[in-house]
């Protein structure tokens, strides 16, 4: 689960991790009100306007409705026209802004909905770092990715100079020790007090990521200050889902705005829904056996409307439930439900399948693939139903079957 | 022969809820030693399995069974007083790190923890745990572990499996199913197929498999099935062409998985570039295995291989 920037900087200031100041806001009066706490409170008479969209790249992004506009404006006239003057641009960027579409190299061609804005002290810039703590698969650990390349998107450091990217292992007996953190501040190229609030920042945040159960924490850039302070300009944190359950705080902050609607529809009824571009709507039980469903309806010519696993325990509620998700996107040709019963009976997905049919009709083709437990049973219950189903002998048929009759 | 389990493999449950009970039954009558269970506040009583014997599975037995189960306090007393050898783990994921470590600290050989939707952070202490001890864990999120004939942990289908001459590994559940099911239809058979899981830390990994495959004197040929996320299919491909004498063949779900998005397991995601199908692919046939274009075709690739 994704969250905002502003709530990636909560969970850090909460933590002790050095934040700018910055204040919320979801309309165009809040943004204003913002202006003048920001830079009295901190003499920093500029301010920034940041859009909050669970995307990267906000900077470089344009709104749809505002091509002259990006994701993130940093606001200077305050320093020649005083408070009412940064006012004035807040006011005029937040109304162009808020409810408008933000489109970014992350967000696809459709962009973002802005619905929230948050309004950032001005920082003094030295340097720009990147810091980021994320799951490294092939060691089974967390580790901690730094660079002196900070502003830049990580992959191209590593493309293009991976002798700038440092990491190191954190032992979950241990923590990240206190001389790793060391190490990491000295490769940056820090000295005097910006090394050690940099060592510091570190160790705070790999704590914060095992505390939090985040499973990836980015701080890109992360910014030393002119007088050595080192802090998180920006923050993206993701989470890992099996762990949300214990973290209400975290879980308070999911926005379903940011969320397919099909999608957070499949989660209510524990299923694992991803919509994707096709005309092939695919029913499947088993993550592996849903992805190689995708892979052959796009090796034979057609091309996949979603990814759906409906997993090994479910009912002929959650197999209707299912379908109906499927036959709500409007792109669907036709549908290929496929089905290699272990702990899932076919005659269970067979009695779904006819239940949701029932309900909601069926006016595109259908293919179904039954094989394993209870499958005698299964194909019983299609033929007996009079659905107009047809039948596969295999996943490759069935496949192949349901892009001839959607072509 | 075999790997990991056979006929004398010693089973006990750490987790005999509804799914353990369920699965433990269907062990049962596919005819695996079912010898202990553990749960804390049933200790000392035993739980019942009756019900009729599954003839695809060990053969020579009688047509029902009636079997008590010991329920023990620790994984330590299962072992000394029923003399179990492996453990399966079907504890609810917030408990199931604890149970695979308390199973490890008791020195069993091998852990199968079929639990799906543990937290990654408990994972990672739990390996870490396991680092320096002598345990073995297959998963977790796996389907089990099966040598047909002598030995069924987890929640596959018994009946789909037959004695035979092909290793099978997988990182998904329902697609070692369709290799397996191919096999047994073309008159292959399984020596033992392995589900290690599909999350992002586990225990035992391709290579450890291959490894012991590669060692089986009965098995003649392994396939194995990955998925996108991760670089053990990369690791497994280098492993194979340094070391492999046996024929492999090879399917990789995700070639058409949009890259950022999380495809049902929590490891099965392309991020920052790493672990598409393209590269897994690649890199397996350049170490020589026979990469089959679809799952349907995973038996027929395995014949082509060993030919």
């Amino acid at each position: 689960m994704k969250i905002h920037e502003y709530q990636a900087k909560q969970l850090m200031a909460a933590r002790g991790i050095p934040v700018p100041r910055g204040i919320v806001a979801t309309s165009v009066d809040e943004a204003v009100a913002a202006v003048r706490p920001l830079i009295e409170e901190t003499g920093n008479k500029v301010v920034v306007v940041k859009a909050q969209i669970h995307a990267g790249g906000r900077g470089k992004g344009r709104f749809k409705e505002h091509p002259d506009i990006g994701g993130v404006n940093v606001v200077t006239a305050g320093i020649d026209g005083g408070i009412a003057a940064a006012e004035d641009r807040v006011r005029e960027l937040a109304w162009n802004m808020l409810g408008s579409t933000l489109v970014t190299i992350q967000t696809g061609p459709d962009g973002k909905k802005v619905n929230t804005l948050y309004i950032e002290q001005g920082i003094d810039i030295a340097d720009e770092l990147y810091l980021s703590v994320l799951l490294d698969r092939a060691v089974s650990r967390n580790i901690v990715m730094a660079s002196s390349e900070g502003g830049t998107e990580i992959e191209v450091v590593a493309a293009e100079t991976p002798e700038k990217i440092l990491r190191e292992e954190i032992d979950p007996a241990h923590g990240l020790l206190a001389f790793q953190a060391a190490r990491l501040a000295h490769g940056l190229g820090l000295e005097g007090d910006a090394q050690r609030n940099a060592a510091k920042f570190v160790r705070a945040l790999s704590t914060a990521a095992v505390e939090l159960d985040a499973d990836m924490i980015e701080i890109n850039p992360l910014v030393v200050t002119a007088d050595g302070k080192v802090m998180a300009l920006d923050g993206k944190m993701s989470f890992e889902a099996n762990a949300l359950y214990r973290h209400p705080e975290v879980m308070a902050m999911r926005d379903l705005s940011e969320e397919d609607p099909a999608e957070a529809a499949a989660k209510e009824h524990d299923l694992s829904f991803i919509k994707l571009d096709g005309t092939i709507g695919c029913m499947v039980n088993g993550a592996g056996l849903a992805m190689a469903t995708m892979d052959i309806i796009k090796y034979v010519g057609g091309e996949p409307a979603n990814f759906l696993d409906v997993g090994g325990g479910a009912t002929a509620d959650k197999i209707a439930e299912a379908f109906k998700l499927i036959t709500a996107d409007p792109n669907v040709k036709g549908i290929f439900v496929n089905i290699f019963g272990g702990i899932m009976r076919c005659d269970t997905i067979a009695e779904g399948v006819v239940e949701a049919v029932g309900e909601v009709g069926l006016d595109v083709p259908l293919v179904v693939r039954l094989e394993g437990t209870n499958v005698e049973l299964g194909k019983q219950i299609i033929d007996e139903s009079g659905l107009n189903a047809v039948s596969a002998t295999d996943m490759k048929d069935g496949a192949k079957k349901i892009v001839e009759l959607t072509s | 022969m075999s790997i990991l389990v056979n006929a004398d493999t010693r089973v006990l449950i750490q987790g005999l809820g509804r799914t353990g009970s369920f699965h433990t039954d269907k062990a049962i009558a596919y005819g695996t030693r079912m010898v202990a269970a553990v749960h804390p506040s049933k200790a000392g009583t035993v739980e019942k399995f009756t019900g009729e014997t599954d003839h695809s599975g060990v053969p020579g037995r009688p047509d029902t069974y009636d079997v008590d189960v010991p329920i023990f306090r620790s994984v330590a007393e299962a072992m000394s007083e029923a003399g179990a050898t492996v453990s399966v783990v079907y504890v609810p994921p917030p408990f199931a790190a604890d149970a695979i470590m308390e199973a490890a600290e008791a020195g069993i050989d091998l852990v199968v923890c079929i639990t799906e939707g543990i937290p990654v952070a408990d994972m990672v202490r739990a390996k870490r745990y396991l680092q320096d001890r002598e345990t073995r864990l297959v998963g977790p999120n796996c389907p089990g572990v099966i040598t047909p004939a002598e030995c069924k942990i987890g929640i596959m289908p018994g009946y789909i499996h037959q004695p035979g001459r092909v290793g099978v590994v997988s990182r998904s559940g329902t697609l070692t199913y369709e290799a397996v099911y191919q096999l047994t239809t073309i008159g292959l058979g399984q020596t033992t197929a392995v589900g290690i899981g599909g999350d992002p830390v586990n225990g035992t990994n391709f290579v450890d498999v291959l490894e012991l495959f590669n060692d089986d004197p009965v098995t003649e040929g392994v396939i194995m099935i990955g998925e996108i996320g991760g670089t053990a299919e990369e690791e497994a491909a280098a492993w194979i062409s340094a070391n492999m004498t046996k024929p492999v063949a090879g399917f990789i779900a995700g070639t058409t998985a949009p890259p950022g998005k999380r495809m049902g397991h929590a490891g099965a995601i392309i991020s920052g570039g790493m672990g598409t199908a393209d590269a897994k692919i690649s890199a397996l046939t350049a170490a020589g295995v026979t990469i089959a274009p679809t799952p349907s075709d995973l038996g027929a690739a395995m014949v082509e291989a060993m030919e």
